[in-house]
This record gives C-alpha cells, structure tokens and sequence, in this order.
C-alpha cells in the first residue's frame, strides 16, 4: 500500500507521457470559488485554463451566502472580484451549462468531452441588460433563492453573474417571441443546439463542489411540509440583501418577523441513519454567523442553536462563538431535537428536546432553520465514473492522507467539498494546492498556450483640464438602504470637474466595468471616481478597468462610503448621506490634482527561500523544485521534521514517520534544494522578486538572494501548567503518550487511562481551539484499546471536534467503549493523589453532567491532550519580515476567507502551523497552496512594481540630510553635488521623507501634499452633520 | 423667534494609515460597528506622511479636531514611521497649546487592521472629547 502511494506521487512529477507530448492547457471541472483559485493560480503562472461548469454562471455556493464567518464579511463583496478576473481573465475560457461527458488519454495529455446544453441566447451578443426579463411573461421557481420567490423564463441566476447572460429556461418557456422582439443586441437564438466540445489538455482539477442534504428526508423535522421549517441555505438568501425578501428576516408563511428563532444542527450529518457518517464541518460556524447576522438585521429575534458539540476548529473560531454568545445574545443549547410540530393556528413551531440531564422539554419557535450537512451529487458520482476516479463510502473522492490532491488517477487533481467536506479558506487553500500539483505536471510546458494581455496605449491627459466621472454604488442595499445614493449622485453632478456621475447596483459586476469603460470613451473622461466600498478590496480592479480604457490606473480614485460609512452609520441615513457627499467631494478635489505615473518593472529572482524544515516547510521546497525552480530552505534545528516527528500513526492508519524520512530523503536527494540545517536568520531585506537573507551558521554568514519566501515555521505542544503536570511520570502529555505507544507495548496491566481536553486550550491564556487534539485523542484511545482492550479509556472533552471524516473514527470510539465525559470549562476536572499503603494513587474528579454528579476515576495513567502553541520566534521573524500576527501569535494571513496563504506585503507566504493549528493533511494543502502562490511569481521574468516612489526637486534640496536619516529603508542618498536623490526600487512611497523635508523639496506622488489639502479643503463649504 | 437650531456637533477630519487604522475602519465597517459619523477619512500611505502643516491647515480650514491613527508601534507597514509621526506630533501639539489651541483638539492613536472595535471606541471618544470644547475658531482664517 505505501509502496505505490510513493510511486504515485513520483509518476506525477515525473515525465509520464512517453508516447504523445505534454500538453500546457488544464480543465478545471465546477466553477466555485474552489475552482475559480486554482483557475486564477494556473493562468497566472502560465497555463490556459478551461473551467467546466453546469450551471448559467460561475460563483457556485460561495455566491449563494449572505455573509462568510468568522469576519461577517459580505460573501458576494468578496467574491465578485475572484468572478470578474476570472471572468475577463485572457487565459481563462469559462464553459457554463455544460458537462464532462469523456476523458481518455493520460496524465500530461488527455482528451476531453464535453457536453453544452444550449443556453438559447449568445454570451457573446448579450449585453445583461434585462430588457427581455422585463417582459417574459412567464413565471418560474428561482432555484437560486431556493424556490423563495419566482423568477422569469429568461433569466440570470444573479445580479453579479459571471458571464453575465440571461439564459432562457426551455422547459417553461412558451415561446412566445417577446424576448427575441426586445433585444435590442440580437442575442437570442431559439434554435440553439446542444453542442459537443473536445478539450485537450494535460491535466485536470475536480472541484464540483457538493449538494446540500436533502432535508425532506428528515420527516420528523417536517421541512417541505411547514413552511415556516427553511433549510440553512433557504435562510442565508432570506439574510441576503439581494435576496428574495431584499434582507428583511421574515417567514415565509406570512411575511412576519420571527421573534423566535431555532437552528437544528447535524441535519444529515453525523447521522449513520441517513447513511451520513461525517461531520459536514462548517454547519456549526454557519448556524451561528446567520444567528449573529438575523440579529444584526432585526434586534427583536432571539436565536436558539440545538447543537451535539460545537464544531468552532478554525482559526478565530472560538472568538466569534464568543461574540455570538456574549454580544448578540445568541442562545446554544447543547441537545438533538427530537422532532418539529407545527401549531396549526399560529403556523408557528413547537419543538421537542431532551436536554443533557435527561429532562424533556418543548419550547415553541416562530421559524426553524434545518443546518443541512453537504454530500456530493449524483451528477459528480456519473462525473468521477467516466474518469475513472475512485470514491470514498460516501462518495466523496477518495484521497490519502499524504496525498490530500491526488485522486487515484494519475493526473486528475482534486480541491474543495468534493474530497471531504470543508470551509470556504480551506477549499481555496486546496484550490491553490492543486494548481502546484499541475505545475510540478506540466512545467516543462508552461507558457506554450497562453495569450498575453496587451492594454491599448495609454492617452496623454497632461495639460487637459480634468473631466472626472463619478460612479456610485448602491451595493444592492449595502449602501442604497442607508445612502441617499440618487441624491449623491445628483450632488456630484454639481461639483468642479465633474462632467459625468451615475449610479450602479453593483459597480463591481463585471457589465458596469463595461459601463465604466464606454462612459470614459463617451465623456472623454480622463479621471475616474468610484464611490462604493474600500480601495482596499477593490482598487485594483477599477484600475485595470480605466487602464482598458486607455487611462493611467493612477488616475482613478475611490470614495469609501459603504465600509466607513453606510456600514457604520446604519441607523443615521441623513447623516451617512451627508457624509457619503463629503466623501465624494473629498475624491473629486483630490482626482483633479492626479497625474499618471508610471510603474517599474522590477525582474524576478526566480528562487525560493522557505523559512522551516518541518512538514509544511519540505513539502513547499518539493512543490517549488518541482517545479523547477531553486530553493533554499531554512532551518532553525540541527534535523529536519519539526512537530512530524512526534507523530507516529494516523486515525486512517497510514505510517508518518515512513513519509517523514522518504519526504526528507527526497529533499536531499533533490539537487535545487539547498538545505541549511541549525542556522538562524539575521536580517531579511529587499521586496517581491527581490529579497536577499542573511543567515548565521555558527560563526558562518552567508547571503541568499530570492524572488519569494514560504514561512512554515509550524507550531509546538504546550508544557501544560495545569494538572500537576511534570509532578508526576504518570501524567503525560498526548505526544508522549504516542511517542509511548510507539515504542513500547502498553501494559495490559493498565486498568484505567483518563484522557483530558483542551489542555491549555480555549482557557484564557489560549482562547482558540487547537483543532488536532480531539482527532489524536480518539487516535490514542483507539491504539491503547487496540493493544490492550481491557484497559479502559475515558476521554474527558467540552466538544468533540472530530470535523470532516474523522467523525466516523469519534463513532468507533464509542462503539468500542472508550467513555466520554463532557465537563464544563468552569467545572474543569481535577487530578487527584492520594497516599494508600505507601503507594500513591492517583484519580482525576469530574463532574458527569448526565447523572449530576461529581465522579472519581482511577487512573493509571493521566493523558492531557495539550495545545498547539505558536513557536516564541515568530514575533521576531514577523518583524524581520514586516508581516503581522494575530492576538494569539500565528501568523495572520491577508483574508481570512480567500487569501489562506498570501501575506499583505506582496511575495511573502505563509503555510502550515504558523498560520494556526491544522493537521498534517491540511498541512501539506497549505504548503502546496503557497507554493502555488509563489508560483505566480517565480514564473514571471518581470513584475511591476508600484508607482509611488519618492521624487525629490534637486533645486530645492538644501542637502540637510533629514531624509536620509529618517528612510526606513536606506533609499535616500546624497550625490555628487550634494543634495539628496532616491534609489527607486528601494522606496516604498510611505511618505516620511516628504512629510519631514524641511524645504518641501520632497514628493510623494499620489499622496502629494497639493492632494492631500485639497481633499481637506473640499470640507469648508460643509453641511451639517 | 429664530427657528430651533441643529445641535453643533464637530467635524473631524482623520488621517489613516493604508496599512493598519484604514483597514481597522474597514472592519469596524465590516463588523457593523455603529460610530459617530462626525468623522471624514483621508487616505495615506503611512502615519508618517502626515506633514504638521496639514493638521494646521485643517484647523485653519474650520476642522474642530483631528485625528491621525498609524500601525502599533512595531508593525508599522514602512517599519518605523509611526514612531516619527508620534515624535512630530508630540512636539505639534506643544505647539499648538501654546498657540492657546486645546490639546484635546489633536489625537494620534494606534489602531491595528484587526481592530475595528478600538477603531469605533476611539471615533466615539474623540467625538466626545472636541464636542466638550465646542467649535475650534482661533486659527480659523476668515
């Protein structure tokens, strides 16, 4: 078994088309946000990329959700962005309504058929405009707002839908004609045929997403029968702004605002009665965010979540439970409900629950929404067939430990929901891992298929008088609800410059870029204002839409008036109208004084440098190598392995020490590896493309030079301070007990084993949740029952988190014995000793929730399952790199949701432990994923730098050398003559050396004081708050 | 009779570091935390770009109060300009007391881009602060 999962891994690096050549093209099948990243990765590092999908528009679930935990940030806001550049990317062709019918060939060179169902209107004529929905007579079920409101025949699924084209439904279309008379762009065509495309590509990406449960089968919970019983997906499109009810929480029976509300948890998960083994994972995280945002919506409703453990195992997790509960009042009741009744006058709901200390319980509820667990479709089942791709029990794709991409097919790479289930941050994460998969395939023909971008020549607006365009944003209801935006618009009309101003529902969609794009053409508009959300998150893509356009990317400004000012001032329209106007005079007085600049293209090093020998740090120097490119790697230690070496099995079984030393043979042996083992980093300098380290080996200095770094410093177990730890040999931690387990037989003579949880974590000094220990527990517990199964194990826990898969494993457990006792974070358990006989007994006291009262178990053997701590070096090394931690000392990655890897400060990545506890599957993902972002630079030769480095006037300059002390980054000198000039690749445009030049001699372009007065200027003729 | 006036509340402008407080308020936004919205936010690269003629030209320009928010000592995006912001601001608003403005008038705070929270604490309190003032008017320009 472990002898071809080796040889596996080693056919897909190595050349495994002998007949036929490589081809440089990947599909990727499903067009959710998990297909999407790795989409973008690939095109971004060279390859043509196909996505597949079977629906009108990519987006996939992602699109569907109202708000992401645990930041609440807006899922659409943060998604559109990912389906615009998809969409409009060069190397991207986007198949909708279709599906993967055929593959045959092999790895590096398949042939692929696929199936288009006609979408009876061109994509390439239709310009989303909506006329023809206008006037479609016909009625229909909205399946994207889960049949909560109707939608016409010709239809798009939604307002920000990539492509953005209607799509006529044929079987409630009545041809009647009206559609096909309206469009004004001809883009109907009754007569569309089902069309067959053939594909050729060298590898490709399952990521087809999965479907939620079908909760009719849960008849004692009555969805499908009340309707007032909504699934968990049904509610976040009744949360949703753009949703059927506009975001008004309302039921659906009769438009009342519930006051009552219960979410029931586990619905078709953790369930072997439906035949649903596994934890759906982010069902408690979900329930709880669309209690925490009902509330946000309407103060009045009093959530209710019935749970069986609270599943919060991300990273930040815990904190927003804690939010929830402590701030928004949100209710966890800690039962599984046994049954739904409706009340046949009200239409409202009682509810029938057996809480933990046996007692029964009814409680009646206005609405009740069903957490439906996630399982995959048979339409994906049909899919992984006609590949060939081997399933797990549940129809998932089965994939290994080691190998968390891999689908036993060569050459078929696996991300999102599809291989287990999971959230948002980690399919993107996986996302990213299997584009690095491709690349460690394909990288001999990187580069061969694809198009370059090429902008039309920029139009010289020097010396023209400003005509500034203004669009603004409603952001469905985001700002519309609270800003006056007609009325904004209206006042921009009015302003200096201003020769254009609009408003748009969503000025982020990829139809307004079009706008934005033909209005410039139009009104020769030379600078640009979007007043909409924060620059951010969206800056970039406005830019490049000007740059399309032909104008400077610098000559475009953006007004914040929903994140600093809708979203703050919810309750205050007048006031946040007012203030939205201020902000948008503020941006018109600064367009006006915006000149074009240019940018620098800086070359690429196209070496890594990863900082950690551990897993995740050898796994990322493989994928780079493989890759072809040249890698350092650092570490701190004398051996390689890190926190993997104290791991001696899985709870699948497999062997990860065996891994460890083929891993480590594999990084010696691979001659682009340069290891440099027991040496520390002394200072790191330089920018993306550009870095160059400096490290100590005993009295030894040596300098690398590299484009990109990997930090995978990893994580350590905590030295438990509780539990007369290190009192006594008897108390161990959970590594020492593995690392016992491992190296000799347990004593059978071992009557009782007492296992405790949360050792340090989820306590004060470590509020998060250290996500591996509830798995190795029952890993532990299952090994000592397997070596001596009359021992008797009791895992004392507060919520098993045994996520995803490892579930069935927690079942296992019971089934074979092993007791858990639930204990209360404020009733923590108690190791005691006693002296008996001259022998000291030891027991551990805990109080049992079920019976009521306080127990003693003797115990042989006392096991505290420790926390993931973050290395102490972290803090030094996140200064040196100038990146940020988070409050709990991991590193803080640049989006909680869709950048898992990347840093803020562009070139620097981040993966396994040091971004938070994970396990080694999610380890080897993460390493993959930031190799692949690393990736999208180390394969350029060129990257283009920002445009805003210091400009000093030589004239001015009186060579007082105040600049020269005060850069941070030694970019300022003196020249022959004696006044002061600037290195430009080293500034970073931050302005100091300007705001301290004595003379004014210094600018800051962009950010230049003329700029920055005139927005301050812009507030005189205020009007009142 | 003269018609009920609007109660005075005062404008403040802000100074926002790209880095740390600018995103900080974006998630204050995010978050959903309601402040007053007394406040309007200028842009910068770094707190340090912040040149002391800006504050004293808002002031003369009618601003009641200023507030200019950078990156944690230590995380600074540009490794050490907030450090000289709060040197230059220290020495600013000496100056401006003994210019007979109140130093209550001038604000520097540190705010992180993983605290909305603070971010709202700090508008809510420097709102607070120039409203017990009153209206700034000694170096406004008629």
């Amino acid at each position: 078994m472990k002898s071809t999962t080796l040889r596996m891994a080693n056919m897909n690096s190595q050349d495994t088309v002998s007949k036929g050549r490589k081809v440089g093209s990947v599909l990727v099948v499903g067009g959710g946000i998990g297909g999407i990243q790795t989409a973008l990765d690939l095109a971004e590092s060279g390859f043509k990329v196909y996505v597949v999908d079977n629906s009108s528009a990519i987006g996939g679930v992602m699109a569907q959700l109202d708000k992401t935990f645990p930041t609440n940030d807006c899922s659409m806001c943060i998604l559109s962005p990912k389906l615009v550049q998809c969409g409009r990317h060069l190397n991207v062709e986007v198949l909708t309504c279709s599906e993967v019918t055929k593959i045959s060939g092999r790895a590096g060179n398949f042939n692929v058929s696929v199936k288009q169902q006609p979408r009876y209107v061109d994509i390439a004529k239709c310009t989303g405009c909506g006329l023809c929905a206008k006037f479609c007579p016909v009625d229909a079920i909205d399946s994207f707002n889960k049949g909560l409101r109707d939608r016409t025949a010709i239809h798009i699924s939604y307002p920000q839908a990539v492509p953005l084209a209607y799509m006529i439904d044929r079987e409630k279309c009545v041809g009647c004609g009206l559609c096909k008379n309206v469009c004004l762009a001809d883009a109907i065509s009754y007569l569309e045929q089902e069309k067959e495309v053939t594909l050729n590509v060298g590898a490709i990406i399952l990521a087809p997403g999965i479907r939620e449960f079908d909760a009719k089968l849960k008849s004692e919970y009555g969805y499908g029968r009340y309707p007032n019983v909504v699934t968990s997906i049904e509610f976040e499109r009744i949360l949703s702004a753009s949703g059927p009810f506009m975001g008004r929480v309302q039921r659906p029976s009769d438009g009342e605002i519930p006051k009552k509300i219960a979410f029931l948890q586990c619905i078709g998960s953790r369930d072997v009665t439906c035949g649903n083994g596994y934890c759906s994972s982010v069902c408690c995280m979900y329930a709880t965010k669309e209690a925490v945002i009902a509330r946000e919506h309407m103060s009045q409703i009093e959530p209710t979540i019935f749970y069986m453990d609270l599943r919060a195992h991300g990273k930040d997790f815990d904190k927003y439970i804690e939010r929830a509960r402590n701030k928004y009042g949100v209710r966890f009741a800690r039962c599984r409900v046994s049954e739904v009744k409706e009340i046949s006058k009200t239409q409202s709901l009682k509810i029938r629950y057996e809480t933990e200390d046996g007692t029964q319980h009814e409680e009646n509820f206005d609405l009740v929404v069903l957490s439906v667990g996630f399982a995959p479709s048979e339409t994906v089942e049909k899919l992984a067939k006609n590949l060939g791709v081997e399933l797990n029990k549940y129809g998932f794709c089965k994939t290994r430990t080691f190998y968390p991409i891999e689908t036993s097919k060569p050459g078929v790479f696996v991300c999102g929901m599809f291989s287990s289930p999971k959230d948002i941050p980690q399919t993107v994460t996986q996302a990213s891992a299997a584009a690095a998969s491709v690349g460690k395939l394909l990288f001999s023909v990187r580069g061969t298929l694809i198009k370059k971008k090429k902008f039309p020549r920029e139009l010289d607006v020097k010396g023209q008088p400003p005509r500034i365009g203004v669009f603004v944003c409603h952001c469905g209801i985001n700002i519309g609800g609270v800003v006056d935006v007609p009325s904004v618009v209206a006042y921009a009309q009015t302003l200096p410059n201003v020769v254009y101003a609009c408003e748009n529902l969503y000025t982020c969609s990829s139809d307004t870029q079009e706008i934005i794009k033909n209005e410039i053409k139009e009104h020769n508009l030379n600078r640009v204002i979007v007043a909409s959300c924060s620059p951010r998150t969206h800056e970039p893509l406005f830019q490049e839409t000007i740059r399309e356009a032909g104008l400077n990317s610098y000559l475009f400004e953006m007004a914040n008036i929903r994140d600093q000012c809708s979203w703050v001032h919810m309750f205050e329209h007048e006031a946040a109208t007012e203030k939205a106007k201020d902000l948008v005079r503020m941006a018109v007085a600064k367009a006006a004084k915006l000149n074009p600049l240019d940018r620098i293209l800086l070359d690429v090093i196209p070496r890594g440098l990863i900082i950690g020998g551990g897993l995740s740090g050898m796994i990322a120097a493989l994928a780079l190598a493989e890759q072809g490119f040249e890698t350092y790697l650092i570490e701190k230690e004398k051996a390689l392995g890190g926190f993997l070496r104290n791991i001696h099995n899985t709870l699948e079984g497999e062997d990860p020490q065996r891994f460890l030393k083929e891993l480590i043979r594999k990084v010696k042996d691979n001659h682009l590896i340069h290891t440099f083992q027991g040496v520390n980093i002394e200072e790191i300098s330089g920018y993306v493309g550009n870095f160059r380290t400096t490290i100590a080996h005993a009295s030894e200095k040596s300098e690398l030079d590299h484009g990109i770094i990997i930090v995978a410093t990893g994580g350590e177990e905590y030295r438990p301070k509780e539990y007369q730890y290190s009192m006594d040999p008897r108390i161990i931690t959970q590594s020492e007990l593995e690392d016992r387990l491992s190296t000799t037989t347990i004593s059978t003579r071992l009557n009782s084993v007492v296992i405790i949880q949360c050792v340090g974590s989820r306590d004060n000094s470590h509020p998060y949740c250290s996500r591996v220990c509830c798995g190795e527990a029952i890993k532990n517990a299952l090994k000592i029952k397997e070596k001596s199964p009359t021992t008797e194990v009791f895992i004392l826990y507060r919520d098993m988190r045994t996520y995803g898969f490892a579930e069935t494993y927690y079942e296992k457990a019971r089934e074979l014995g092993i007791i858990f006792i639930r204990y209360n974070e404020n009733k923590k358990p108690e190791v005691i000793k006693k002296s008996e006989n001259g022998r000291e007994s030891l027991s551990v006291s805990v109080y049992e929730p079920i019976i009521g009262e306080q127990i003693s178990i003797d115990a042989d053997l006392v096991v505290l399952s420790a926390a993931i701590v973050p290395p102490d070096g972290n803090k030094i090394l996140a200064k040196m790199l100038k990146v940020p931690l988070n409050e709990d000392g991991f590193f803080l990655e640049a989006h909680a949701k869709l950048r898992p890897v990347d840093f803020t400060t562009e070139g620097i990545f981040v993966c396994g432990m040091a971004h938070a506890p994970k396990s080694i599957e999610e380890s080897i993902s993460q390493a993959y994923a930031a190799a692949s972002r690393a990736a999208t630079i180390l394969t350029k030769t060129k990257i283009e730098a920002e445009g805003i480095v210091a400009l000093i006037d030589e004239k001015m300059c009186t060579g007082c050398g105040t600049c020269i002390i005060l850069c941070p980054y030694g970019a300022i000198t003196k020249n022959d003559v004696g006044v002061a000039t600037v290195t430009a690749v080293l500034c970073k445009g931050c302005g100091l050396c300007a705001a301290s030049c004595p003379e004014r001699a210094i600018i800051t372009p962009h950010f230049t004081d003329e700029q920055i007065t005139s927005q301050t200027r812009a507030l005189l003729g205020r009007i009142t708050a | 009779m003269k018609p009920a006036e609007k109660e005075w509340t005062p404008k403040i402008l802000a100074f926002l570091c790209n880095w740390c407080s600018y995103a900080g308020a974006d998630l204050a936004g995010i978050s959903r935390m309601q402040y007053p919205p007394n406040i309007r936010v200028v842009r910068v690269p770094c707190s340090g770009r912040v040149n002391p003629y800006f504050i004293i030209k808002a002031l003369q320009r009618g601003w009641d109060g200023v507030l200019v928010s950078g990156c944690h000592p230590g995380d600074c995006h540009y490794i050490s300009g907030n450090l000289v912001a709060r040197r230059r601001f220290a020495v600013l608003k000496d100056l401006l007391e003994y210019l007979g403005i109140e130093s209550g008038r001038l604000n520097f705070s540190w705010v992180s881009a993983a605290e909305g929270e603070k971010f709202a604490t700090v508008v809510k309190e420097v709102v607070e602060k120039v409203k017990a003032l009153g209206p700034a008017e000694r170096l406004v320009k008629r």
